[in-house]
């Protein structure tokens, strides 16, 4: 086996968050003022420092035309690990080996600008992607044909519709020619269809042009499709690397364990008039859980108080898909209630939702004003363990077999 | 920069190794430099309905003031050159500084979304953001010739030495740009001081007035990096009618050294910080 494209060893990264102390006399904030302004001159830190290390001891190898997946909580490390090996910040120990051109794509249209034409734009974007002007050149029509905008090429992309814009930027990414490429996330945008051709795009880079490739996404659906083996990050240490299906399993375990819902402290209005206290996503026995398998059906608890007497009172949730649209709303009917404790819960056994990440948030309205409006969970609906038929062909967001159907034979 | 062909390249990623193919990494990062700054100059005047004749407005009506202020109202000496030429002469220098340095000092910050999500050498930021005031000077560059042609006052073979002043001047605008443009990513407090220092340089640079009638004042002038450049300018523009201080001269040019090279070692001392802080 040759040399490993990607190789990680003993890799971290620290940050330093700075403390400020509060210097309650003028002549104290004076002095502080003038040390603090000493030390940034010297980019030093301020007062009280405390360290906080982003990537702890990461350690890993991808052979040359691999697809590695990178999963993890939200703060797990994985932004950082793609910055780290797409260049953009420095480890502070340990070290990368790169072997092959690197590109990395953080961000999808990276350096568009609005006021330029989309022609124009491929060249710029293909220029910071790293491309030659010659390379450019060579693919511009393909470049084109992929993103589907060929009748807008003289137009400012700033007139472009979103999808179109997104098109564009990421057929640029597609057309480049790295030895080992970098993904974060950029799947997350544009339509389903479109997505669909960029994952064919990516599968297709990887297993016949025996390219390597790094990818990050909260879509367990796309790692699960595009890589052979994942990564499991947590708080900045590397916890399991195997098939994809093993660490996938880990992660939602590891899902599972975490308090499943968080609730935000009210704000003055909300302490005179009512808040929520607390929520859960649960099973119909009553265990918590974030992790539900398809079909299976779940139950949010929503606690409130209500403070003083409310009139037409409605406790409501919303089903989103990480996409930000919007899948399901359900509300209590309007009832004026007393001051006093309470608990609405919702039950998902009506239909059921294709499998994604969705997040799940709660409001409080009176009077058909709403007060108080977050997000409070985050929902994985995974395959493992779906109870019924599901042909799995709906996208992210889809309510699944929702409608009255039957079959006859009517000759 | 990508070239198919390429032998397989092999890069570590440590703690301070960054420098290692810097220099290499930034001339293989040149058609980025030179598709950065075309994007500014393009930019610079889309949707302006007047676009890039807004190049010309204001130095003209600056060299406008500036005859009537120093040649009109007080009679300062012009050794035989039409006024605005002498005005316009020291006006081109001044401007391509000063264009230079505003979007040298802003460049990094004003680039931050490239800084956050991509890879190369950063010093092709600063570098780039020299093209819009390339431009503009070649657009007054033109006017001014026109004009000296229009007073039958052509510039002689001294012209050819013009590209040594342009230089010195490019200098030190980017030497002092890399400074500011390092130390507005920490302290964005620089955003207001620039435009505060060249205001001011204007009033503290010889550029509606010739130093060589004043013997007394010129050591004091030359403490003013820019009066070595704005001289020279003159000597190469108003046909030799320009004496020039050499000892200016000399001032003026390792002023540029070393701020050049005193920036350069700033920027790439805090450049890799810059994503972290930025």
């Amino acid at each position: 086996m040759s040399a490993p494209s990607i190789e990680v060893s003993g890799l971290g990264k620290r940050y330093v968050i700075e403390h400020e102390a509060r210097p309650d006399r003028l002549s104290d904030q004076l002095h502080h003022t003038a040390r603090k302004f000493w030390r940034r001159l010297r980019w030093g830190t301020g007062f009280a420092r405390e360290e906080f290390w982003a990537l702890r001891d990461v350690s890993f190898a991808v052979q040359p035309g691999e697809v590695v997946g990178i999963v993890g909580r939200n703060g797990a490390g994985k932004s950082t690990l793609l910055k780290v090996l797409s260049r953009i910040t420095e480890p502070t120990i340990g070290r990368v080996r790169l072997r092959g051109r690197v590109a990395s794509l953080l961000e999808v249209g990276t350096g568009f600008h609005p006021e330029l034409s989309g022609r124009e734009n491929v060249y710029l974007n293909g220029a910071i992607l790293g491309m030659s002007r010659r390379e450019i050149r060579r693919k511009f029509d393909e470049i084109v044909a992929f993103a589907e905008v060929e009748r807008f090429l003289d137009t400012p992309v700033k007139r472009y519709s979103s999808g179109m814009y997104v098109r564009l930027a990421f057929a640029v990414a597609a057309h480049l020619e790295p030895e080992i490429l970098i993904v974060d996330e950029v799947l997350a945008v544009g339509d389903l269809a479109f997505q669909r051709k960029c994952l064919g795009k990516m599968q297709s880079v990887s297993s016949q042009e025996g390219r390597t490739v790094l990818f990050v996404s909260h879509n367990l659906a796309s790692i699960r499709q595009l890589c052979s083996r994942a990564v499991l990050l947590s708080s900045g240490a590397v916890q399991l690397i195997g098939p994809t299906p093993r660490v996938i399993e880990a992660y939602q375990l590891g899902l599972a364990d975490e308090p499943s819902a968080s609730v935000p402290k009210p704000n003055a209005d909300q302490v005179d008039r009512a808040f929520t206290t607390a929520v859960s996503v649960e099973t119909l026995q009553g265990e918590p859980r974030s992790v539900l398998p398809l079909g299976e059906p779940w139950r949010v608890r929503v606690r409130f108080r209500i403070v003083s007497p409310q009139k037409a009172f409605v406790a409501a949730v919303g089903v989103k898909a990480i996409d930000g649209i919007a899948v399901q709303t359900a509300w209590a009917p309007p009832r004026d209630l007393a001051p006093g404790d309470y608990e609405a819960v919702f039950t998902q056994d009506r239909v059921a939702i294709e499998t994604g990440t969705y997040l799940l948030r709660v409001g409080l309205s009176s009077e058909g004003r709403t007060f108080q409006q977050f997000e409070a969970a985050r929902i994985e609906i995974v395959s493992e363990g779906a109870r019924g038929y599901f042909p799995m062909t709906a996208g992210v967001g889809a309510v699944l077999n929702s409608m009255g159907t039957s079959v006859e034979r009517i000759a | 920069m990508t070239d198919s062909a390429s032998p397989a390249t092999e890069t570590v990623l440590e703690a301070g190794r960054s420098e290692t193919h810097y220099w290499k990494d930034l001339w293989r990062y040149r058609e980025l430099l030179g598709f950065l700054a075309w994007r500014d100059v393009k930019v610079r005047y889309k949707q302006a309905a007047l676009g890039a004749a807004w190049a010309l407005f204001q130095p003209l009506i600056t060299m406008a003031i500036f005859t009537f202020v120093f040649g009109r109202l007080a009679k300062m000496p012009s050794g035989g050159v039409p006024y605005p030429l002498l005005v316009l002469a020291g006006l081109l220098p001044w401007q391509l500084f000063s264009t230079a340095l505003g979007g040298a000092s802003n460049s990094v910050v004003g680039n931050s979304h490239l800084i956050s999500k991509v890879y190369f050498p950063r010093l092709v930021i600063p570098i780039a953001s020299l093209g819009v005031a390339a431009i503009d000077f070649a657009i007054v560059l033109a006017l001014f010739l026109a004009m000296s042609f229009w007073f039958a006052y052509p510039p002689g073979w001294q012209f050819l030495v013009l590209p040594f002043y342009i230089a010195l001047a490019l200098l030190l605008a980017l030497g002092a740009g890399l400074w500011l443009t390092s130390l507005t990513v920490r302290f964005r407090d620089f955003r207001f001081i620039v435009p505060f220092m060249l205001q001011v340089g204007v009033f503290v640079s010889p550029v509606g007035f010739r130093t060589d009638y004043y013997p007394n004042w010129r050591a004091l002038l030359g403490l003013n990096p820019l009066t070595g450049v704005i001289d020279g300018f003159r000597w190469c523009l108003l046909d030799g009618n320009q004496n020039i201080d050499p000892l200016n001269l000399g001032y003026s040019i390792a002023f540029a050294a070393v701020l050049m090279a005193s920036g350069l070692w700033y920027f790439r001392r805090t450049e890799r910080q810059f994503a972290d802080v930025i």
